[in-house]
């Protein structure tokens, strides 16, 4: 799932401090998952702002909502119907939904409530994880089904590098180091012989670097 | 001979190298790079110019590189992937070896979150295997990485590094080997200080065959005191420094601890030197370069070699 968390409070209130009618709107996918803008969060979070605005003396009108899913066409258009009366929308959906609104609101500010941060899971409670960095060609049936792109802080394919100590990244001891659980999961595996083979310099065309990513399923257009 | 590399010359003669390093400066003063090899000409074969090293921006590597050449140097150009992808990798080979610059070392890099610019980007486009390919394909096939045909490909001498004290241990002989498949020349080792390590690192390579395949310069780096040696085991990832080389710098008075470091620099050359695989020294003395040549008369290790 994507995983996001909230901005600063202090940042939100900066950014939407100059609107005087807000819609907050959270989504019920990824980032209800991950406690960042679900319907929960969207009500703390307009009690926060109202709270601000009150003691700055300012007046402000908010409606909260949140939708199904924020990053499809079908559940953002449930929010036409009473958009006019507000000049902003504060996002609590991720960097998608956020964008959508955009898209599809052409008069509207769409403002971010979260950083959306990456592809990840849970690892225990109040703690999620990156896992994937959507390169677009996945590996993992090479690498013992661990990602080194997304895992080893340099992204190497050939790793380790030489700052891999105690399993652990020269970056920051608390992350793992992504080679190590590679070595580890080829050898609970059987398959250290594997490690031989040379990963060739890999084609970053399918990853962000071929620009703006699309995917057309002709057998599923109308 | 694959290359024109003086190393390549005198490693293939069967005789010890000696390469050392010249860290640039942290500003525009072409005199401090002129001076530093001044100092280490005539007491080494190669000088190695490290690039922006612990991820801090200094005179890169090529100019330095350019500077050391036109004083009758003989430089290694140190490249990390960490701050160019392949079209500038190639760019700078070309233009180095434009220079007259043919031999080199390839790195992945120190991650950007140790130096002055941790905010930067990172590019790894490449890891060091993947540019040792690249740069052995240019030798080979005289084409670029992407596969277009050259007018005139660089022949580099390819350098790598090699970290026997990184983990996990059971795997630094497996990197090794693929660095040697991809087309490293010659390695460079990472500090040593923990010789008992070192020397179960180089039995599996001489028990693998591997020291028939590559050339070995064992890594020296003179402790300055004992201030510098607790931060390199400390504080310096991939450093592997045993309380013995603690203890002994302790023993010593704070004013003789400098002298006491280059004594234990050069006894671990002159043990190293039996050591099977072991083809020579790179001798680090990381902002200390004016040690050298003590390090390296007092190791035996003069006069160097003349080759054409």
């Amino acid at each position: 799932m994507i995983v996001a968390e909230q901005k600063p409070l202090k940042e939100i209130i900066a950014m939407t401090s100059p609107f005087k009618k807000l819609l907050i709107v959270g989504c019920n996918e990824c980032v209800t998952v991950c406690h960042a803008g679900g319907r929960k969060e969207v009500e703390q979070l307009a009690a926060a702002l109202a709270m601000a605005a009150q003691k700055d003396g300012r007046p402000l009108e908010i409606k909260e909502v949140t939708l199904e899913r924020c990053c499809d066409p079908e559940y953002i258009e449930q929010v036409r119907p009473f958009i006019d009366q507000y000049e902003a929308v504060l996002s609590c959906a991720c960097s998608v939904g956020t964008q959508y609104f955009a898209d599809t609101y052409p008069t509207k500010w769409a403002l971010p409530a979260l950083n959306t941060s990456f592809m990840g899971g849970s690892l225990a409670q109040g703690i999620w994880a990156e896992r994937c960095a959507g390169c677009g060609n996945c590996i993992l049936h090479e690498t013992g089904g661990i990602c080194p792109i997304a895992r080893c802080s340099k992204r190497m394919l050939n790793g380790p590098c030489g700052g891999s100590t105690g399993g652990h990244c020269e970056v920051n001891p608390d992350i793992p180091c992504g080679w190590q659980l590679i070595w580890d999961r080829l050898v609970a595996l059987g398959r250290t012989p594997d490690y031989a083979k040379i990963m060739a310099a890999k084609d970053w065309n399918t990853s962000r670097d071929g620009g703006p990513r699309k995917i057309v399923r002709e057998d599923l257009t109308i | 001979m694959k290359t024109e590399s003086k190393l390549e010359k005198i490693l293939e003669s069967g005789q010890l190298a000696v390469t050392s390093e010249a860290g640039p400066p942290r500003g525009a003063e072409p005199e401090v790079i002129r001076k530093k090899g001044e100092m280490l000409k005539a007491y080494v074969d190669c000088c190695n110019v490290t690039d922006n090293q612990t991820a801090m921006v200094r005179v890169c590597s090529l100019a330095s590189c350019i500077i050391l050449k036109q004083m009758g140097l003989s430089p290694i150009l140190q490249m990390t992937a960490r701050d160019r992808n392949r079209l500038a990798i190639q760019a700078d080979i070309l233009g180095a070896y434009a220079f007259g610059i043919n031999t080199m070392l390839c790195l992945t890099g120190d991650h950007q979150s140790f130096g002055d610019h941790p905010t930067a980007a990172n590019v790894f486009d490449l890891d060091s295997i993947q540019m040792i390919q690249g740069v052995n394909k240019i030798r080979q096939e005289g084409t670029f990485m992407g596969g277009a045909k050259m007018t005139l490909a660089p022949k580099m001498f390819i350098g790598a590094a090699a970290n026997p004290f990184a983990d996990p241990f059971e795997l630094r002989v497996m990197r090794l080997a693929k660095k040697i498949a991809a087309g490293v020349d010659f390695i460079q080792t990472q500090c040593i200080f923990n010789m008992d390590k070192f020397g179960k690192w180089m039995q599996m390579i001489c028990d693998e065959g591997l020291d028939q395949k590559v050339h070995i310069l064992a890594g020296i780096t003179p402790m300055k005191g004992l201030g510098m040696a607790r931060y390199m085991k400390n504080k310096v990832p991939g450093m592997d420094v045993p309380d013995e080389v603690i203890n002994r710098l302790k023993g010593v008075p704070k004013e003789k601890q400098a002298d006491e470091g280059i004594t234990m620099a050069v006894e671990q050359i002159q043990q190293l030197k039996e050591m099977k695989g072991v083809h020579g020294f790179h001798i680090m003395a990381i902002e200390w370069e004016e040690k050298v040549p003590e390090i390296v008369e007092r190791a035996g290790l003069l006069p160097r070699p003349k080759v054409d």
